[in-house]
């Protein structure tokens, strides 16, 4: 064999090494986001740029071009995907330092965590149905606006694809993260506590993320209706199939 | 920091428990964070008797490390894009429009609700604290 050859196929060994452990996917996955948060910043937090979505078509195109399946790609990155759990509970720590500011409007929040989330699901079931989307992907979208983690097993105990479960519920967090601030600002809500309620609340984590970005009261209280619709949808996701005939 | 990490990943590990032992439709994070508040609350109470983990601010930095950026903790399930673009390609359009008017109607509706509520309880609460 010719030396170029040669080290040709020494490379070739080494992508193939790489390519297979959790590490290269990881890393990507963290240099990813850190690229598009970068950006993030330097478009002073602007909503088209945000980080997940630039993230996820960087490694999309990635995994593309070198032909990496998706389950080779997640060896590596369910080390990230798994710290969704822990950082629901840490949720509890804004909570509790917040406590007393969310004491005085928990009557609000309970009424509007009640209509929000009846009304994110209903929505999403109903415009997909009439769209004519088949009964188990309504499975699939019926727990979109709740946390991943949280999503994916609501999804898959009533026979959704989890993996689909949580496309859709990411998708759900960019839409709602782009958008809560110039629909907020065209209707004229500056009430920060309404504005971060309604970000967690429909978008989760990632309107949460989008929220703790613009103002700390906001932040926190999209933090709240992120636990709360958790709960909620868990209980109302299997009456709204129901209801739809699923 | 690993203190902090241990107290908050034993809540959730308590969670998972109570929500697979007990068949209890909330998931176990989410049992895990009201866990954690309670934890928190009791705290207070007893902070002079407690292991450093859950004293001091150990628990709040670790807290704020994972919190701070949240966002990159749903990267891993967005690529999943990739291994249903089948279902993308097919329905798409119903999929996006569905997401989109949701979301819209869902920001609308609570914001909404929680004003003018907020507005009628406000009074309430002012005359009780």
């Amino acid at each position: 064999m010719s030396a170029v050859g040669d080290q040709f196929a020494q490379q070739f060994a080494l992508w193939v090494y790489l390519s297979r452990t959790p590490l290269l996917w990881l890393t990507l996955t963290l240099f990813a986001y850190w690229l598009s948060d970068r950006m993030s910043v330097a478009s002073n937090r602007h909503p088209m740029a945000n980080p997940v979505f630039h993230a996820i078509w960087i490694i999309g195109v990635i995994l593309a071009l070198t032909g990496t399946p998706y389950a080779v790609y997640f060896e590596g990155a369910q080390f990230v995907h798994f710290l969704l759990g822990p950082a629901t509970v840490a949720l509890a720590i804004p909570l509790y330092e917040n406590r007393r500011t969310l004491m005085q409007s928990i009557v609000p929040m309970c009424v509007a965590l009640f209509a929000g989330c009846v009304v994110a699901m209903v929505s999403a079931v109903s415009v997909a149905k009439l769209l004519g989307v088949p009964a188990p992907l309504l499975a699939a979208i019926a727990p979109k606006s709740v946390t991943s983690g949280v999503a994916m097993g609501i999804g898959e105990a009533l026979g959704g694809d989890p993996a689909l479960t949580g496309v859709l519920v990411v998708l759900t967090g960019i839409v709602g993260a782009l958008i809560v601030t110039p629909l907020m600002n065209a209707v004229r809500i500056r009430d920060w506590r309404a504005r971060g309620f309604a970000a967690g609340l429909a978008a989760h984590g990632m309107g949460t993320a989008r929220a703790f970005h613009i103002n700390p009261v906001a932040g926190t209280f999209a933090g709240i209706a992120l636990g709360l619709n958790a709960l909620l949808t868990a209980v109302l996701v299997p009456l709204v199939l129901i209801l739809f005939g699923h | 920091m690993i203190g902090g990490l241990i107290v908050i990943l034993m809540c959730q590990l308590a969670g998972e428990a109570v929500a697979r032992g007990l068949g209890v439709p909330i998931p176990g994070p989410v049992i895990g964070m009201a866990l954690l508040f309670a934890l928190l609350l009791l705290r207070d109470r007893i902070a002079s008797r407690l292991p450093t983990a859950m004293s001091g601010d150990t628990l709040e930095k670790t807290g704020q490390g994972l919190l701070s950026h949240l966002s990159l903790l749903f990267i891993p399930a967005g690529v999943g894009v990739v291994q249903n673009l089948g279902v993308f390609a097919e329905y798409g359009v119903a999929l996006g429009a569905a997401i989109v008017i949701s979301t819209i109607l869902a920001l609308l509706t609570t914001a909404w609700v929680f004003l003018p509520v907020a507005r009628l309880t406000a009074h309430d609460e002012r005359s009780g604290s």
